[in-house]
This record gives C-alpha cells, structure tokens and sequence, in this order.
C-alpha cells in the first residue's frame, strides 16, 4: 500500500502555475470566474458518455459530466463571459489518456464564434506554455481527405466500413454506424499521423453534439476541436441557442440510448427554460487540464499527472 | 462459458478469439471525447503462438479461454510425447511437440515448468527463465584463457547449443537465459 501521491511534485507545482496562469489570463480579459455543482439531478444524455449515480439520503444524482450545462444557465442570466476550473466525471473511461474523474478548464465567450474562440485558445496555449506555438486549422473533412484520399460527403456506409476493415486490421466494422467507423479511423488511423498544436473543425452535423449548425452549410456544425501530436486536448462549439433544437437534441440522443440498451435520461428543464428566457450568440470550450500538463511536461501517461488515483 | 467485458481487459487475460485461445499482452483504450470507445488490444494466440491485433468496441463481451498456467515437474520424454507431473495431485499430462516447441531444449527431467491447460490438455510449456545445464560436447578449453573475449559452440545435456566463453569444457555446468537463449555464467557443481 502506498500513502504516497502519484505525481511528482514537481508536476503538482506545475500544475499550480499553469491554474494561477489561466485565472489571471481570464482576469485581465474580463472573465468572470464560477463555480457550480459537480452533482446535479440530471446529467449528459450523450450515448457516448456514462454519468456516474450518487445515493444522497432520500435523492439520487449524478456527478456531472462537465459544467456545461449550469453554466449556460449562468450566461442566460447575464453573467457575461465566464470561466471554470473543476473536476469532471465520465464513468468507465480509464487508459493511458483517461481517467473517470478529471480536470476541466472550460470557459464561454459571450459574443464570439467558434473561429474566435480557436483564436483565444491559441493565446492562452502559448501564455501557458511560455513559448512561441504553432497552430494549424483543418476542416473535419479536409482532414479525412487529407489523410485517408476520400470524401467523408460522398463515401457510402459499406465502402467506410470497407476501408476501417482494411486501415484497421483486426476490427470487425460489418455493424458499425457511420460516426462509429468515422470515430475508428479519426482514434487509430488519422491521430498517429497528427503532429503539434492543431484545430479540427466543421464536424459533421450527425456529430455537432451541441454545437449551432451552420448558418453556410448546413451538413456541418461549428464545433471544434484541439489536438497536440494527435491527443486530443479540447472540444469547443459556436453554442447551440435555439431551446426547441436543444430539446430535439436531447430526445434524439435518448432515443439512440434506447437502441443501444442504455438507459435514457431525464432532460434537463432548467437548461431550457434558460434557453427560453434567452441565451445571447455565445462559444465556449472545454480543454482537459491533465492532459495538457501531459503535453507541457511531455510525459506520456495521464497517471503521471494525477496527484492521487482512485 | 464465461465471458469478459472490454472494461475487465489487462494483460495476462486469457480470452477465446476465432475459436482459438488468446492472452491478452497489451489493452489500449481509445476514445474521443464525443464519440466512440474503442479497445485495441495485441493477443497472443496460445496454440500457434502468433501475435495479432484485434479492435472491439467498449463494452462488447467476449468468452473466457478455459486456460490455467500449472507449474509442473518434467519426467521424460517418450520421443511423441513430453511427460510432466503435478507435483501436489501426482496427475500426470503428455505435451505433443506443437506444445511443447522450443522448450524442449531446456527441459531436463525432475526441473520444474509452466504448462499451459486449454480444456485440460496441454497446449504450451514454459521452461524457467534461468537453468543451470552440463556440458556434453565442447572444442577443449584454453586453460588460463579467462580475460579473452572470444567464444565457442557448447552442447549442452538437452541437446540445446549455446555459445560459452573459450575456457569452459566438457561436464562444467552453465547458467543459462532460456528467453534468449544466452549463457549467463559458469556454475559450481
């Protein structure tokens, strides 16, 4: 039995100034920092991602999955932008780069895009890690063309499940949606090959997740996300408004947890009664702290980060 | 039949793969964000020893190989069969040659060794990483030629060849790493 934390100090202290970096980035820019509950009565209805169930006395909640959903409340009730450090909790997600219980950065920018939101990013990376950075943008798309030599718009079901067959020996892809052969290939074939700080955008709208649609395409949505070296490091949106959307989101994911055997989620009401009362064009983005001291500190384990494990 | 969850995989676990036993040697885990969950694992398949890669989706379930690692006393060879003994039951299990493969070279009878069961039979051997072996055959030694570099050829009692320093001769006993098949040093009787 070891009493003894699992990072060296030196990481915690790295950690520490990489926490006391962000709050006076957001400071100086005018971001109001927050703090909301880990557990709430409802939680993600994503298929994707398993809430953990806590007993409190009589009520049972769940620790959630990120701050999203409390602090869009916040934005509908005119808090202006704001930011938040805090832990996350996704059940049984444990690897070389997962852990269930994690640590979130995630902020919104009242006013902004999701090109603007990137824009910030790239600030904040290279105040955090006190050199110059470089940073290329690719469209979902482009980076499938790119990498793979085919158009993910004109590519049929069997010919995609064909190709994960072929680029991923080993796979049994015959039942495999359409995002699910995309989400093989993105982890196994394209991520190995990704090198520095780089930007995916205009995912597919069967992939928005809670990103707005586009306003010049509407097979894609404005969401983003940031990798280093093929981590995958962030996951940002131009954020969905629009309450009626949001409820038909959060149905659709219900119904696709109702095939899959999962069990459905109550929706979460507050969230869009504030979507009602009126939430401005806003971006936000949520980037994985342990992960990116992984990249600072160029270690290659999450555990080495983790001040202690469960 | 048993079965076991993406989430219960780690090394060493033995699993049934295309009708054949498998262990597990390396578990990754591989998902966005937002998407998909994926376990890439390596596998060894436990009859023809050969390694491959293999993708499930999280959560998918596959069956338990019924495979235990005993140790167990070699006894002999009948030139068909390897004879090995549980040394608490007494029960006696004969390995064919497929089972058996190179272990045989290091395999000298009383020795203990891993055997692996799939169903109750056979279908590996696994000799101790280190064993100390006699010299059968060898050019004569160098007397005094301990300090030079060179080496030799050495036969050793079960037949394996490896090669030892110059000064080593006929009936000395070596020690011997059986994964690399590399002499180690010179033991004392």
């Amino acid at each position: 039995m070891s009493w003894q934390p699992r990072a060296e100090l030196s990481v915690i202290r790295e950690r520490a100034r990489v926490y006391r970096q962000i709050r006076t980035f957001f400071n100086t820019r005018g971001c109001l920092e927050v703090d909301t509950p880990l557990l709430m009565p409802t939680t993600n209805t994503d298929v994707n991602i398993a809430s953990s169930e806590v007993v409190c006395g009589e009520r049972r909640l769940y620790l959630q999955t990120s701050p999203e959903f409390a602090m869009k409340r916040l934005l509908a009730a005119a808090s202006g932008s704001i930011f938040q450090i805090g832990h996350a909790f996704r059940e049984g997600e444990r690897g070389r780069l997962h852990n269930p219980e994690f640590s979130l950065l995630e902020w919104y920018r009242v006013g902004y895009d999701y090109r603007q939101l990137m824009d910030e990013m790239e600030l904040l990376i290279t105040s955090l890690s006190l050199r110059q950075c470089d940073f290329s943008r690719i469209s979902y798309t482009a980076l499938f063309g790119k990498t793979l030599n085919f158009d993910i718009d004109e590519i049929t079901l069997e010919e995609l499940r064909d190709e994960c067959a072929t680029l991923v020996p080993g796979s049994e892809p015959t039942e495999f949606n359409f995002n699910q052969c995309l989400d093989l290939l993105l982890g196994m074939v394209i991520a190995p090959t990704m090198r520095g700080y780089q930007f995916v955008y205009d995912y597919p709208v069967s992939q928005a997740a809670l990103a707005r649609v586009s306003a010049q395409d509407a097979g894609v949505a404005e969401r983003f996300e940031l990798f280093f070296d093929g981590v995958e490091l962030a996951n940002g949106f131009s954020e969905l408004t629009d309450a009626a959307q949001q409820r038909a989101r959060f149905e659709a994911d219900n119904r696709a947890r109702e095939q899959c055997g999962l069990p459905c989620h109550a929706i979460d009401e507050e969230l869009l009664a504030a979507l009602r009362a009126g939430l401005e064009d806003c971006a936000g983005v949520a980037l994985g702290l342990d992960r990116l001291l992984m990249v600072l500190l160029d270690l290659d384990s999450i555990d080495q980060v983790l001040t202690f494990r469960d | 039949m048993a079965g076991y969850s993406t989430n219960e995989f780690r090394g060493g676990l033995k699993i049934m793969i295309d009708g054949d036993p498998c262990s597990i040697i390396e578990n990754e885990f591989v998902k966005p964000g937002k998407g998909q969950a994926f376990n890439r694992v390596k596998i060894r398949n436990l009859k023809t020893g050969r390694v491959l890669d293999k993708t499930f989706k999280s959560g998918e379930s596959v069956d338990a190989a019924d495979v235990i690692d005993t140790e167990m006393q070699y006894l002999y060879s009948d030139g068909e069969f390897w004879h090995f003994m549980d040394p608490e039951s007494y029960e006696q299990q004969a390995a064919d040659a497929n089972a058996v493969g190179d272990a045989h070279l290091w395999l000298k009878a009383q020795d203990h060794c891993e055997v692996t069961l799939y169903n109750g039979s056979p279908i590996g051997v696994t000799p101790p990483n280190f064993v100390e072996l006699d010299i059968t055959d060898t050019d004569p030694g160098l007397k005094g030629d301990t300090a030079q570099g060179g080496t030799k050829p050495a036969t050793l009692e079960t037949g394996a060849v490896v090669k030892v320093p110059l000064f080593l001769e006929i009936g000395e006993r070596v020690r011997v790493d059986t994964r690399s098949g590399e002499y180690m040093s010179r033991v004392k009787k």
